[in-house]
């Protein structure tokens, strides 16, 4: 490696175009995980993606049971979207809070976020509870089932997001804002986001092409 | 209390699976027994089973793929057996038995074979030719390693305890639908794969984060060596079709276990659905497998032809062309679902299209030895071979993939023998090629050219006395999965099918005689410079085996062939070097997070499969209990100190000054 090592100082202009182009070497550990993740996230979304085809296929398969429009209730899914569009901002400020190292403002974000996804993890379990009381469980017909496979795919990544927020919360009261701690807080404010976008499309593929028909 | 399972899951009444089990058990006791007599307990633990070496992780999925290769191998073989005497008579494996080791052969040789055969090479050698010391989340890797590993022991448990799948390598519905299949096989199959899946995603994520971001000085995107170039495109496939897999397994399972109505007969389901999702991760599958074989060969043959890639920017452009192109013909595999003429003339017209970009590369592999300086070592033999064998099953698939010619071959021997043309010619050949070319870098020292060339030869030859005589079956009329049959005109090909796979058994014997003659000789073989081969990259600009840190200092690459430059420098100076400063080195400490989680995923999956609730939350908060410990560990680096950095380093430059005067006086 010596022959590397002593291979001269770096001219990075060999075509002299006046500007440095050699690639630096490995990126910075920060750039590298928040990369990864949003790697991660989009294979997410693919995974997502296939839920929201299954439903473009099913969603006219109601084997004579209810439509979309029969068991939708928008209030219900309006205060839900708000809930979690008002989440994604306080989730914002927790990492805001996070990034200036001020512990009261980050607990305090991350604490309404959390409570946010509360009410909203419960407004869907009534609405899914409901549901099924009334007999349109998912096995009553294709559109049931993809409708409860769609929206509860998404209802289980915030329930592990809920999970990983208080996981967040204890590191940083246990060991304050260490550098991988931050690492990982950025990943989840990435993750957070991320599941409210596929909320706008859950929002306006099931719900709101659903209530017109 | 534990579900399902009792007492009748044994299969006490069937010899075959219970005898296999029995070696598989005595075999892993015996192992086991051996590690713990010996005393290597610790070090395995210490040094591989929670290493977080991406030079180790490798090792360890090539083996896993290795020791899987023999289990699929022997479904192969058993299957061939049944083929040949079946005729007019039931053989000697009862139709729900063959139908299990069908589905196993399929499903073991993709994604316990192929699979982490080619994820293991691309973790040993991505790095290393990248100039860096490790991938981008190494224990990550280890996490993925570990999970491919319960997938695996999941399928082999299912030998013993239970059942395996009888629903083919894919599982189609309504088959696979618990009316059609009440048992657990179906649910050991979509479990097993959905645990190594995660594993096989977690690799993705790891593998185009570290092409991406993790690159040495000057390494720009032009100057890859190819290998890393098609695990690049290779890992985003990877990251874009195994989320698909994910979903459509879960959904099939929501359908077992929740009475859902995706994919049923009943309440609107639709069976074509699951067809469509599952080719639409099957096809870009198989690229996934093939590509990072395509960088082995491109490897192999410009290093063995003496000469640089030929057309390294087209080649380029037709890794990548073909990373997008796999992604838009999932469809021809069901011609005959009958999606009218002009969807299926679409996708035909794209499966042809495909075609162009792996000409490409063919040409220049045939341009790269053209001129050359070739010596015809093992690895070499695999690449010429792969060559001629590839161009055959190209063209059938080229032919298959004509829609009204498909709808003859559908299902027929025909297809099994295309299929198998191109992945043992490309995938399997591949991954020899890679095993022999880069063992030295692993161990230090080289394989046996005698047997590893037999090795080649038999797989050769008996690669096609296998599988020219079931395109001839096919043609004839002979659909695939047949456990007897009454057509006289089969019988013969059926035979001579069998005879090929003999002589693919001993090729799998030379291959082990080759491994096993070579740790004999390993002094012999010894390699001491690091660059047994005359190499290009920069793999081979470090020791074999290379440090943990794999370079002292991050190489400076200049251009294409990084290390070829280098050596050509080094020769010029005469090596009147000052010696560098050495610095301390941070590596990332190891860690039992991988074998950790992957035993929770055992658990969790074996209870999931039989239905054992308490077990299946036992296993979750254990994963996630294990994830907590991991993220309150405080210290995940320590160093290496300078001094130890340069003694090893001056080790190895010792060795190097000898080969370079040596090579200088000649």
């Amino acid at each position: 490696m010596a022959m590397t090592a002593t291979y001269g100082h770096a001219h990075a202009d060999p075509h002299h175009l006046g500007r440095a182009i050699e690639h630096p070497g490995p990126a910075p550990k920060r750039i590298v995980t928040a990369y990864g993740f949003w790697v991660f996230l989009l294979s997410d979304i693919v995974m997502f993606s296939c839920f929201f085809a299954a439903y473009a296929v099913l969603v006219g398969q109601t084997a004579d049971g209810p439509k979309g429009s029969e068991i939708f209730e928008q209030r219900n899914v309006a205060i839900e979207t708000v809930c979690l569009l008002l989440s994604s901002f306080t989730c914002g400020m927790a990492s805001i809070a996070a990034d200036v190292r001020n512990r009261l403002w980050f607990y305090l974000g991350m604490a309404v976020t959390c409570l946010l996804g509360l009410i909203f993890l419960s407004i869907e379990f009534r609405e899914f509870a409901d549901l099924v009381s009334r007999g349109y469980g998912p096995s009553r017909s294709a559109f049931l089932t993809a409708f409860f496979s769609l929206v509860g795919c998404h209802g289980l990544h915030v329930t592990a997001g809920v999970l990983w927020l208080l996981t967040m919360m204890a590191q940083v009261f246990a060991k304050g804002f260490r550098a991988d701690i931050l690492r990982r807080m950025m990943c989840f404010a990435l993750f957070w986001h991320a599941l409210d976008i596929i909320w706008v499309a859950v929002f306006s593929v099931v719900y709101l092409l659903g209530s017109g028909v | 209390m534990l579900g399902k399972l009792d007492w009748s899951a044994i299969p006490l009444e069937q010899p075959i699976p219970l005898i296999a089990g029995g070696v598989v058990l005595v075999a892993i006791l015996g192992v086991l027994l051996w590690v713990v007599v010996k005393g290597y307990l610790p070090y395995l633990w210490a040094e591989w089973i929670t290493s977080v070496d991406h030079k180790r992780i490798g090792v360890m999925y090539v083996l896993l793929a290795s020791v899987m290769f023999l289990r699929g191998g022997s479904d192969a073989i058993m299957m061939r057996i049944q083929q040949a005497i079946a005729y007019q008579s039931q053989g000697y494996l009862p139709p729900e038995h063959y139908n299990q080791i069908f589905s196993a052969h399929g499903t073991i040789m993709i994604f316990f074979v192929a699979m982490p055969f080619v994820i293991g090479l691309m973790n040993l050698v991505v790095p290393l030719q990248l100039g860096v010391r490790d991938v981008a989340f190494p224990t990550l890797n280890s996490v993925g390693f570990w999970l491919t590993a319960t997938g695996a022991l999941l399928v082999n448990l299912s030998l013993v305890i239970g059942e395996f799948s009888r629903t083919g390598w894919l599982a189609f519905p309504p088959l696979s639908e618990l009316t059609y299949s009440p048992g657990v096989g179906v649910d050991y199959y979509a479990w097993s794969l959905q645990i190594s899946g995660v594993g096989t995603l977690v690799a993705g994520i790891n593998l185009v984060t570290t092409v991406l971001k993790i690159r040495t000085k000057g390494m720009s995107y032009l100057r890859m060596p190819m290998f890393c170039w098609t695990t690049l495109a290779s890992n985003l496939l990877i990251v874009a079709a195994f989320p698909i897999l994910t979903a459509t397994l879960a959904m099939l399972l929501l359908d077992r276990y929740l009475g859902f109505h995706f994919f049923t007969n009943e309440a609107g389901g639709n069976l074509m659905m699951f067809m469509n999702l599952i080719w639409a991760w099957g096809h870009p599958e198989v690229y996934i497998l093939v590509l990072p074989a395509f960088g082995i060969f491109s490897e192999v043959v410009s290093t063995f032809s003496g000469k640089p890639l030929f057309g390294y920017r087209s080649m380029v452009l037709a890794t990548m062309a073909i990373c997008v192109i796999s992604f838009m013909v999932w469809l021809h595999h069901f011609f005959t679902m009958g999606a009218g003429p002009d969807v299926n003339a679409i996708f035909g017209i794209a499966s042809m299209i495909i075609a162009v970009p792996t000409g490409v590369k063919i040409y220049n592999w045939l341009f790269t030895m053209y001129g050359g300086r070739i010596r015809f070592a093992t690895p070499m033999l695999w690449a010429v071979g792969f060559m001629v064998t590839f161009i055959i099953g190209g063209l059938t698939g080229v032919l298959v993939a004509v829609p009204p010619a498909d709808f003859m071959l559908h299902n027929s021997m025909f297809l099994v023998a295309h299929f198998h043309n191109v992945i043992i010619g490309g995938v399997l050949f591949g991954a020899f090629a890679g095993f022999t070319y880069w063992f030295p870098k692993a161990f230090g020292f080289r394989l046996d050219e005698t047997w590893g060339k037999a090795a080649f030869w038999f797989t050769f030859i008996g690669f096609w006395v296998t599988f020219i005589p079931l395109y001839a079956a096919g043609m004839l009329g002979m659909t695939r999965r047949m456990q007897h049959y009454d057509v006289a005109a089969w019988r013969p090909w059926m035979f001579w099918a069998a005879i090929g796979m003999a002589l693919l058994s001993i090729a799998v014997i030379c291959q082990i005689t080759q491994v096993v003659v070579s740790i004999r000789n390993r002094d012999a073989l010894r390699d001491r410079t690091g660059d047994p081969w005359d190499g290009r990259s920069l793999e081979w600009a470090t020791s074999s085996p290379p440090p943990v840190f794999n370079f002292a200092f991050y190489p400076d690459v200049r251009g294409e062939d990084a290390y070829w430059a280098l050596k050509q420098h080094a020769k010029e100076q005469q090596l009147e070097h000052a010696e560098p400063e050495y610095q301390d080195i941070e590596m990332p400490r190891n860690s039992p997070t991988g074998f950790v989680c992957a035993f929770f995923a055992t658990v969790t999956g074996f209870a999931l499969i039989w239905h054992i609730w308490w077990m299946v939350i036992l296993g979750c908060l254990g994963a996630f209990a294990t994830f907590v410990v991991f993220a309150w560990r405080d210290h995940d680096e320590y160093v290496i100190p300078a001094a130890d950095v340069a003694a090893i380093d001056r080790a190895n430059l010792e060795e190097r000054r000898n080969l370079v005067s040596m090579a200088g006086a000649v």
